[in-house]
């Protein structure tokens, strides 16, 4: 599996220091292995402290990764330097979770959308040429430009912001947490623009949320997160229906539907679980 | 908490070491012949080189450090090169003084600044715009120019206050407080610009909290959720801006004190510092240094006081 | 699978782009404007001063002591004869130079170092923060007077002093700002673009630094100023150079003689610094202004009310023979605009809200339900009002209580479940003390009353260890536990309703699971009513009997949860059920695209 593989990453440990002398590091992965192959979707579930976004920030050099490999394309990037890293950019990108922060305020959607571009030594006139093309491809209109963030409600921000991760073509863009802070009319829109951008394009996605349907509506395979560990990884049909473990089968018992009777049934069977494991 | 002061406490007496060792070293290598300037240019080079003899200038600046240093610790700062008064007497008679004067413009902006602060951030409207015209006021215009007008007009031209000297609050309560009144006016105003506007701004924040709403939606009564959530939420922010405001006082008394002539620790660093009287100047450095130490070390413990993750943590 | 929808013109804000420059906005401010032409008028004095003064500054005539003005000497003459309009043109123009000097450096240092300690951090960040409080543990003064004492009385190299001494200043503002950007997402996104440090430092941190530099920068020049002046004053600079101090420390020696001579050095000076101070409050102000885009007001003008003319959706009439216990009639609430008209977020709602009854309020952003839940508990922004319609709550409308009146209403009758469990108890007291105060407030019960009954309800929401969360402080407890002990306070004082507003949002779903729990057996326990305010379809269906759906302040369908969610009739409801991610139909199974190293198999 690992030649056809697009990403790997084996035994992955990421601890963050603790400010204050003779504090032990927190450790927020322990041993977490997992692969993503072009063009697919690779759904990472968990709660808050899982390290799911961590996780995702390792595979970006945004987390220090104190053990095991991260291998992209066969290539070791766990200890890439500043220069492989910016080699890295065209390939690798993100979407962040709040569209609020992740774009400058202060700089216009063109100055946004051209950076990554600039950085790629990609001639101004080309450059304008493909910004245009990404905000038809993510269905802004072109006046867009000139504007500044402020301008745009949380699922335009987040259009732009996958506008960006497109720029430069890459082959993997890590999603964190991308529809968590829209609107449910919204979150929709955004998770088809999501998916008709990789049918397009064959981008693959590593893509991170801690909401067991929207990772389900969109993921090849996922990985449930649990504590820094991955407790189940697998077909994302399997995974998010049927699933084996324990934690896993709490989490999707635990988030409601939105249909009375069956919840009432969702919610004795919690119940059931819940006694079972006292 | 105890780790807590603990560690504080190692800090200041790491910084005032630093500060004493740097000041030295500065003072030290810097200085020209001392000697010759002690005893004018008239005097013969045997009488200067006996003088720089006697005075150790012929040691290694280290080991004068050192001589220095480890009388330091025993509490010998030291004698004027020029009266021969020990360092320590010649400053505690009048950093006590200063302080009184210093100690008073703090309580006093503290007062008013709180009062000013919480009823621009809670009601806004004149109250909010006389803060604003007194910061910019406060900001803009020295302390000692304000002194040298409050001089004139309350002293020599309405002859109410006395307008130099300083009488003792040992001698005499009144007369310390007629003697003070003006000083502590002059100098309290900067300061509270500062501070009000500080408290103003730390109270605005608290109560943009989420916590005020839910406890007014508990039937929290205004003034309460005022005056004991708010202002004690609001007090960590406005306690470190006083704590500067204290250190900066310390230096706007020297220049207020011309004016007024008090005689406190202003009037001896003028005197040391336009003479070259070394001692002098390394004991005002380090008093002034363990007196901010001290300062800042009681405001942590404030502050620890106030805020429950300082002293939990 | 449809197409990617373009979106529609009209939802991108109509607003011109405000990108307009800081100084454009400058030249219509009329304090700046005034207050720069000031200080210009202040520098041209000083840089021309050699052709502008009638005589040298240090001649002195002493025939000509102690004069008034005169057409010879516009502003008279010092205590040793020599012409004060002279002196006081050199004297600014000697000042302002110092004064720039150490303002300049200290800026140079204390950004450059700020920024490097900022966004790189490591051991220069700890170096430079050690040194900034050893700098700050002496107060300027002392240290140019310890300084003095060797170096002598040149205005230059105080200043220069003096400048280092100020870098901690812009040292710490710099290193501030730049650690609030350091971590922002956007930082993060430019990282992973592949833009190198220094680009990032110039494009998205200098530029976030820039405005409270330039402020900082007139502060320093007035602190500047004052203690030249003051050193001047105390008679510690050159004599030979004119100096607003020097002067003013002249005048001061014959104050008793000439009670008039401090009048110019101490009118340069304060207008000088007013000018600055007010400048750079102009400045602040303008910063402040665009970064909080003006936003349109789209209220009615005259505080005129609109009420929804559009019908809502019933799906059943509300059961005539069970009594409300909550009626909201035509409710209208507004925010008041600076030119008089009122930006309504709620536009004529009904509501009712039965005896152990949970009704849900759903709706998305912007919807006003947020809004019409605290009209109820009278706890709207600051700013809202209801604008029109009643709230009956008990036989009383609560609309046109008095605030006394209400506070009883609040806690006591009606209490308030808050979203955000972590931000909702007040940091710096304990729990137990939180739950206490209520209750001997609104119940009058005594502190050991009060106190057990504390710890009877920390048990009964489900907390492990009563005890010890009556004596911990919000931060020692995980959001879970303080949203259980923020329902224990919602049901302490016996409420009849209780406001939920989206209590479950901020908690991992497996808690959210818990508390739902908590809240259903509570409910019936109590038989309290709820007013629960959400935007998840799936909580609706787990604990609501009754659904009001919102869209832009108005419901556009109410009816029970069952026969709402098997029938939705309004469009919009129905455009609400379809975006709910369908639970049947995964993504399938993955399919190597063609062209790629996994194509062939």
């Amino acid at each position: 599996m690992t030649n056809e593989s697009l990403l790997v990453a084996e035994n992955v440990i990421v601890d963050y220091p603790i400010k204050g002398i003779g504090n032990k590091p927190f450790r927020a992965l322990r041993e977490v292995s997992i692969d993503v192959r072009p063009g697919e979707t690779v759904g990472l579930v968990g709660e808050s402290g899982s390290g799911k976004t961590t996780l995702g920030r390792a595979v970006l050099g945004l987390a220090p990764v104190t053990g095991g490999s991260i291998r992209f394309e066969g290539k070791e990037i766990s200890k890439a330097s500043p220069r492989e890293r910016r080699a890295l950019s065209k390939d690798i990108q993100v979407v962040f979770q709040d569209p609020y922060t992740s774009l400058n305020p202060s700089l216009t959607i063109e100055q946004t959308l051209t950076e990554p571009m600039r950085v790629a030594k990609i001639s101004a006139k080309e450059a304008s040429r493909r910004v245009t093309e990404l905000l038809d491809q993510v269905g802004m209109p072109s006046n867009t430009l000139g504007r500044l963030p402020r301008e745009f409600s949380g699922g335009q921000r987040q259009r732009i912001a996958i506008a960006r991760a497109l720029a430069l073509n890459p082959k993997l863009i890590v999603c964190d947490e991308p529809v968590s802070a829209l609107d449910l009319s919204t979150q929709a829109r955004v998770l088809d623009l999501f998916r008709e951008v990789q049918e397009e394009t064959g981008v693959a996605y590593l893509f991170v949320s801690h909401d067991l349907t929207v990772v389900r509506h969109l993921s090849h395979r996922v990985a449930v997160m649990y504590q820094g560990e991955i407790v189940e990884y697998g077909d994302g049909d399997k995974v998010t229906s049927d699933p084996s473990h324990d934690y896993t089968k709490r989490l999707l018992l635990a988030s409601p539907v939105a249909d009375p009777g069956r919840q009432k049934v969702r919610r004795e069977d919690r119940r059931a679980l819940i006694d079972a494991s006292k | 908490m105890i780790r807590f002061i603990i560690t504080r406490l190692l800090n200041g007496v790491v910084l005032l070491f630093a500060v004493a060792t740097i000041a030295f070293f500065l003072l030290y290598w810097g200085a020209g012949d001392i000697a010759r300037q002690i005893l004018g240019a008239s005097a013969s080079q045997e009488t200067v080189d006996l003088k720089a003899e006697q005075l150790g200038l012929n040691e290694p600046v280290f080991s004068r450090y050192g001589e220095w240093l480890s009388n330091a610790i025993h509490g010998d700062l030291g004698a004027s090169w020029f009266t021969n008064q020990p360092v320590t007497e010649a400053i505690t008679s009048r950093m006590g003084v200063t302080l009184s004067i210093v100690i008073g413009t703090v309580i006093l902006t503290a007062i008013v600044a709180t009062i000013l602060g919480v009823s621009a951030a809670r009601y806004g409207g004149w109250r909010d715009r006389t803060l604003q015209v007194v910061s910019i006021l406060g900001l803009a215009i020295p302390g000692f120019l304000i002194a040298i007008f409050l001089v004139r007009i309350f002293a020599i031209e309405l002859g109410w206050l006395n307008a130099t000297g300083y009488i003792d609050f040992t001698d005499s309560f009144t007369g310390w407080l007629k003697s003070v009144t003006l000083p502590i006016i002059a100098l309290s105003i900067g300061a509270m610009a500062a501070v009000a506007q500080q408290v103003r701004g730390a109270v605005k924040d608290a109560m943009r909290q989420d916590w005020v709403r839910t406890l007014r939606s508990r039937g929290i009564s205004e003034n309460r959720v005022v005056y004991k959530h708010v202002l004690r939420n609001a007090s960590g922010p406005a306690l470190a801006i006083l704590a500067l405001q204290f250190v900066g006082l310390l230096g706007g008394a020297v220049i207020v004190e011309k004016v007024f002539a008090i005689p406190g620790i202003g009037q001896i660093s003028v005197t040391a510092t336009t003479q070259g009287d070394l001692p002098i100047v390394m004991g005002i450095v380090v008093f002034t240094a363990a007196l901010v130490v001290v300062i800042n070390l009681s405001i942590d413990l404030l502050l620890g006081f106030v805020n429950p993750k300082v002293r939990l943590s | 699978m449809s197409e990617v929808t373009p979106i529609q013109p009209e939802e991108v804000a109509k607003e011109p782009s405000t990108g307009s420059h800081l100084v454009r906005r400058l030249l219509h401010n009329p304090v700046a404007v005034v207050t720069s032409a000031t200080l210009l008028i202040i520098i041209l004095g000083a840089v021309f001063a050699s052709y502008l003064a009638p005589y040298d500054p240090n001649n002195s005539d002493l025939q000509a002591i102690l004069q008034g003005p005169s057409s010879e000497h516009y502003l008279g003459t010092d205590g040793a004869g020599r012409d004060v309009f002279s002196r006081l043109l050199f004297a600014t123009r000697y000042s302002l130079a110092g004064a720039l000097l150490a303002m300049g450096l200290a800026a140079i240092i204390g950004v450059t170092s700020g920024l490097i300690a900022g966004y790189f951090g490591k051991w220069f960040e700890s170096f430079s923060t050690w040194v900034v409080s050893l700098v700050m543990a002496l107060p300027g003064i002392i240290v140019l007077l310890a300084a003095r004492s060797v170096i002598g009385p040149s205005l230059w190299y105080t200043m220069a002093i003096f400048g280092l001494l100020l870098s901690t200043g812009f040292h710490r503002l710099t290193h501030a700002a730049v650690m609030g950007v350091r971590n922002e997402l956007y930082v993060d996104a430019a990282r992973v673009s592949g833009v190198r440090n220094r680009s990032i430092i110039s494009r998205h941190i200098l530029s976030v630094v820039r405005a409270p530099v330039i402020i900082q920068m007139t502060i320093m020049l007035i602190v500047a100023i004052a203690l030249q002046a003051g050193l001047g004053f105390l008679g510690l600079m050159d004599n030979s150079i004119p100096t607003w101090g020097g002067m003013l420390g002249d005048a001061f020696a014959k104050l008793y003689q000439d009670p008039q001579g401090i009048l110019w050095p101490a009118l340069t000076i304060g207008i000088t610094a007013m000018a600055l101070a007010l400048f750079g409050n102009a400045l602040r102000d303008e910063v402040e202004r665009s970064a909080t885009p003006k936003k349109a007001a789209t209220g009615t003008k005259a505080a005129e009310i609109v009420l929804s003319d559009v019908p809502t959706v019933i799906h059943q009439p509300a059961d005539a023979d069970r009594e409300d216990l909550l009626r909201i009639d035509g409710l209208v609430v507004g925010y008041d605009q600076p030119d008089g008209s009122l930006k309504q977020v709620v536009s004529g709602v009904d509501i009712s809200v039965k005896k152990g009854e949970i009704h849900g309020l759903i709706g998305e952003s912007g919807s006003g339900k947020t809004q019409t839940a605290f009209s109820v508990l009278r706890l709207l922004p600051h700013g809202g009002r209801i604008a029109a319609g009643t709230v009956h709550f008990d036989g009383q409308n609560l609309a046109t209580l008095s605030e006394s009146e209400m506070r009883k209403v609040r806690g006591a009758r009606i209490s308030y479940i808050p979203q955000e469990p972590m931000s909702n108890l007040d940091p710096s007291f304990t729990i137990g003390s939180q739950l206490v105060e209520p209750m001997r407030k609104a119940m009058g019960m005594s502190k050991a009353a009060a106190k057990a009954r504390a710890l009877e309800l920390l048990d009964r929401v489900g907390i492990p260890d009563p005890k010890r969360t009556f004596k911990s402080y919000p931060h020692q407890v995980s959001g879970g536990m303080a949203q259980r002990v923020l329902i224990a306070g919602a049901i302490s004082c016996e409420a009849d309703l209780i406001i939920a507003d989206e209590p479950t949002t901020a908690l991992d779903v497996t808690v959210q699971a818990d508390i739902l729990d908590l809240l259903r057996s509570l409910q019936r326990e109590l038989n309290v009513g709820i007013l629960l305010v959400t935007h998840n379809f799936g909580v609706v269906a787990d604990i609501c009997d009754w659904v009001s759906v919102m869209q832009d302040g108005r419901i556009v369908e109410t009816g029970p949860v069952g026969a709402l969610f098997a029938n939705p009739r309004d469009e919009y409801t129905k455009s609400l059920f379809s975006a709910i991610l369908d639970e049947e139909h995964a993504r399938g199974a993955y399919v190597a695209p063609a062209g790629t190293a996994a194509g062939g198999k």
